[in-house]
């Protein structure tokens, strides 16, 4: 019975630091966006909405796969409606709109700025991020200090717009003040048949996440969304990862 | 009310510039020339000078033989206009509706003006007073129509004002040339007789319209009022508009925004009244020693939200230089559009959603520019750099849909880039592709996809593309140019897949 309550009293006050951290589990009514494992990893086993997450590349090939990635979960954020901002710096926004269509995210409800210099970036960032009626930010970036992130931090506790930053090829992974820090990698994909590419795979890592548990998976993407491979040739659906979790 | 029109000219105006500048040149005849056709020709002469003979586009070795002493400046041609739009934006103090009339004359619409300096004959002492304290010799006229007041004041009694009702027997004693008519009309009226508007001004107007044309009878209705005559304003009237004199000169920023928020709750709240909303705006600083600073603003959207437009205003700021203070702020907004309490949602997305994304856009806009920012919408074509189109408003609709059947690559490289390859036989994917100086084994393929020019548009190559996977797992985007027949085959990496 009194170790009962002082779970309860644990539970609660790490509730309270979590809402003091700008975390947002554990609030009614949030429910997880559909992520499988992935999400598990976060605190309350949801997706952090309302922050900012960091994610880092060094290849042109690794910031694709991690574009990627940022498509699935903003096709998660914003399925039906809603809009977000895409902000690179000018010699790097290759994305390439017509593409985002595979990932369930309509293109015309994105809008790219090509701002001239990281200094502009970020301005458009904070100022994105502050505004309330969009459902995600992108940032493409290479440098971020701890300065900008908290500024960027502070930005979305406010405003609750999930924002993301990607970092390509930064001089140094330095400590920001972002909710997570991903890696996302391709990986050779395992293919029954031996003709054609089949579903891309990627080593999706978690290398940090506040009051969450860190993780790596090695997913499978196709436009029906992420399997996770456990082990060799056992993959788990999304859909049933979720029933279980 | 009637019209009332105020004409000013100025006879000596380049000369008495030069004078202000060179006192020592008061009562010295002097003139500015110019270099034409080989010769030295007069553009300006002053008062004394033209007293004993020397004119304008007179040779001036001709004028040296009727005024030895005269002396002769290089004239400047842009400097008259250049001057006579500044008196036309000084002159604003005595009506708001001032127009420049040639290089040398100012047209004031004073309706409604002139009882603020105690009447008409004040009014035009006032002005005539103004520029003799700069040094500039004028001559005014005030009439109901434009045309008279230039008759009155080039060729009547300077200083005179003329009412309505003598008005023709005013016009009709002076020479025709008092018409502003063109060279031919007045060649022709001269060598008529006709040395003054009375003799004419009777004359049924088809006799006339046959010898004269129509510009003669235009001229005259306009005289004497029977047709408007338009003026274009120096600066145009904007209908929203907004004042905020300062008791003491505002040097601060917070000062200036204070200002600034006053000014815009003023405007937005009229323009709530009559549902509009706007799409440029400009604040108008006045300085105490006479400068004028401005910045300006646009919206994506009519809007008349007052914490929006500050902010768009807040961004800009700084750029200006208070000095010594600014004593008087006015907001215009030169273009208005309807704007309704309801507007087509954006993106499905609801009304205050589409309006705050609107607010975003504008701040971006009006700090990077227009150009950074960009929203796609598809297009029926297969080209991959054309299967995209920049939408040019925030509420255009895709009039198709995307493709997804074929597969796409997430990254494009903006131009494809080079690539050495090896290929098996011909029509194959490559077995290893070189990519700056890295040796990609590739593992899986997917293709060819072929891709023709679209003729209509643009010549060139067909380009059979392949998706590729090296041993990594990283997947590229190939594709080959040209065929294996003419021996000229280009192979190139496009773009990257996820």
């Amino acid at each position: 019975m009194e170790q009962g309550a002082d779970k309860s009293i644990i539970e609660h006050l790490q509730r309270q630091i979590l809402k003091l951290q700008g975390g947002q589990a554990h609030k009614e009514g949030v429910n997880p966006i559909g992520l499988g494992l992935l999400e598990a990893a976060f605190p309350g086993g949801v997706f952090t909405r309302g922050a900012v997450h960091e994610l880092i590349s060094h290849s042109p090939e690794a910031a694709t796969c991690t574009s990627g990635f940022i498509g699935v979960v903003l096709n998660k954020l914003m399925p039906k409606e809603g809009c977000c901002v895409w902000v690179s710096t000018i010699p790097r926004r290759s994305i390439y709109a017509p593409a985002l269509k595979t990932f369930g995210i309509d293109p015309e409800r994105i809008l790219f700025v090509d701002a001239a210099n990281q200094q502009q970036t970020l301005w458009v960032l904070e100022e994105a991020l502050k505004c309330t009626s969009l459902s995600a930010v992108v940032g493409e970036l290479t440098e971020l200090n701890f300065n900008d992130s908290r500024r960027l931090q502070l930005a979305v506790e406010k405003s609750q717009v999930t924002g993301f930053v990607h970092r390509f090829r930064p001089k140094t992974e330095n400590a920001v003040a972002c909710v997570s820090r991903w890696k996302v990698t391709p990986a050779a994909s395992t293919l029954l048949t031996n003709s054609g590419v089949g579903f891309a795979n990627w080593q999706v890592q978690l290398l940090k996440v506040r009051s969450g548990q860190p993780g790596e998976w090695q997913v499978e993407w196709s436009p029906g969304g992420l399997s996770y491979k456990v082990a060799e040739k056992e993959i788990i659906p999304t859909h049933y990862t979720q029933e279980t979790a | 009310m009637n019209k009332q029109v105020v004409v000013i000219w100025f006879p000596y105006l380049l000369t008495d510039w030069m004078l202000r500048r060179q006192p020592e040149l008061r009562g010295v005849p002097f003139a500015l020339a110019l270099n034409e056709r080989g010769r030295r020709v007069v553009k300006a002469v002053n008062g004394v000078a033209q007293k004993k003979g020397a004119l304008v586009n007179m040779v001036v070795a001709d004028c040296k033989a009727f005024v030895p002493e005269l002396q002769v400046f290089d004239g400047d041609m842009e400097r008259p206009k250049k001057l006579i739009t500044a008196m036309a934006e000084w002159c604003i103090r005595f009506t708001p509706h001032v127009s420049v009339d040639g290089v040398d004359g100012l047209i004031l619409d004073a309706s409604g003006c002139t009882h603020l300096w105690g009447g008409d004959a004040r009014y035009l002492e006032a002005i005539n007073g103004c520029f003799k304290k700069f040094g500039y010799t004028t001559r005014t006229a005030m009439a109901e129509t434009v045309g008279t007041a230039w008759a009155v004041c080039h060729y009547g009694k300077p200083g005179s004002i003329v009412t309505l009702n003598d008005q023709k027997n005013v016009l009709s004693v002076l020479p025709p040339a008092a018409l502003r008519l063109e060279a031919l009309a007045l060649e022709r009226l001269d060598k008529l007789g006709f040395k003054t508007m009375g003799g004419f001004m009777d004359i049924p107007k088809t006799a006339l319209r046959r010898r004269f044309g129509q510009g003669l009878l235009t001229r005259l209705a306009q005289a004497l009022g029977e047709v408007m005559e338009l003026m274009e304003p120096i600066r145009p009237i904007a209908p929203y508009v907004e004042h905020l004199p300062c008791m003491e000169a505002i040097r601060t920023a917070v000062g200036i925004e204070t200002g600034l928020k006053a000014l815009l709750e003023r405007l937005c709240e009229r323009m709530n009244k009559e549902s509009k909303g706007l799409r440029s705006c400009e604040l108008r600083c006045y300085r105490i020693d006479g400068d004028v600073q401005k910045i300006t603003i646009g919206t994506n959207k009519p809007t008349r939200h007052v914490a929006h437009l500050f902010k768009l205003f807040e961004l800009k700021i700084a750029s200006l230089t208070p000095d010594l203070g600014f004593e008087l702020f006015s907001l215009e907004a030169p273009v208005v559009e309807e704007l309704t309490a309801t507007q087509d949602a954006l993106w499905s997305a609801s009304a205050s959603n589409e309006a705050d994304i609107a607010e975003l856009v504008d701040k971006i806009s009006g700090k990077i520019g227009t150009h950074a920012i960009h929203r796609y919408l598809p297009a029926e074509h297969y080209w991959p750099e054309r299967a995209m189109k920049e939408a040019t408003s925030l509420n255009e609709k895709a009039t198709t849909t995307w493709r997804t059947d074929l597969p796409r690559p997430l990254h494009v490289l903006p131009v494809p880039e080079r690539i050495e390859v090896s290929v098996p036989i011909p029509d194959y994917p490559p077995l290893l592709f070189k990519y700056k100086g890295a040796i990609h084994n590739v593992k899986k393929s997917d293709g060819p996809e072929r891709i023709e020019q679209e003729w209509w548009l643009q010549n060139g190559l067909y380009r059979d593309y392949y998706c590729v996977e090296d041993t990594q797992g990283c997947r590229y985007w190939l594709f080959r140019a040209g065929d294996y027949d003419k021996d000229d085959v280009k192979w190139f990496l496009h773009g990257f897949f996820p």
